[in-house]
């Protein structure tokens, strides 16, 4: 049973890794290899100790719980799966966007402390201009 | 270096503040730059709130679009290293 739980924890380590920690280095955020890695060896875990539990006769409460860990770790593996391919693709193509060799729209924003910013003086005050648009914190 | 979101310009100062940003954070909160832009997440935030879609363009002095990153997941991001090498690229282009 000792395996089970292990494993367990290591897929639940995996699950909740991604956001506060490894989402913020560019090597680990964008396919997120290390938290697929994870699963792969709580998995491993799981597999061994639930192969392990079954081997045993008798022993029906520890077949039960290590059951229910497996069938957790499977349903933990689906959400977070989806969450990094599904889910963190459903963004618009951006089909409309200015392709190279296109004019820049110029546009007139306020900037934190509310004065406003035109694109034309950004584009007068350097030699180029970098706009990233990102989604906010709301 | 300018970032656009549909924040309000109070959000765009707490950020600011907690990542030690010094460069500009504009707000459009109707999304109207946004949209110009062909960036658009209808209704992608909170509430229904529409916000952008994360994108880059990279814009010369003559307001040409030069380069532009348009992502296929917001889990995966325009790497600095990566618009250094365009801007070199770009650089020994026009030598």
């Amino acid at each position: 049973m000792a395996l089970v739980w292990t494993g367990f924890a290591v897929v639940l380590a995996a699950a909740l890794s991604y956001a506060p920690l490894f989402v913020r280095f560019a090597g680990t955020r964008d396919t997120a290899w290390l938290n697929f890695l994870l699963f792969a060896v709580g998995g491993c875990f799981l597999a061994a100790g639930l192969w392990r539990v079954f081997q045993r006769s008798g022993a029906r409460g520890a077949k039960i719980g290590a059951s229910i860990l497996g069938v957790l770790s499977v349903g933990l593996f689906a959400v977070f799966f989806y969450g990094v391919t599904v889910f963190a693709r459903s963004i618009p193509a951006a089909s409309g966007a200015p392709q190279a060799g296109q004019h820049a729209p110029n546009f007139t924003l306020p900037c934190a402390d509310g004065k406003p910013v035109t694109l034309a003086e950004l584009r007068n005050q350097n030699r180029a201009v970098l706009l990233i648009f990102y989604r906010g914190y709301w | 270096m300018v970032a656009i979101s549909s924040d309000q310009t109070s959000e765009l100062r707490k950020l600011a503040a907690s990542q030690g940003y010094t460069f500009p954070l504009l707000s459009d909160p109707n999304a109207q730059t946004i949209r110009t832009y062909g960036v658009l997440h209808e209704r992608g935030g909170e509430d229904g709130h529409d916000i952008a879609r994360p994108a880059e363009f990279l814009v010369d002095a003559d307001g040409l679009v030069r380069w532009s990153n348009i992502t296929g997941s917001i889990v995966s991001r325009l790497r600095p290293e990566t618009v250094l090498s365009v801007l070199d690229q770009l650089q020994a282009k026009s030598h």
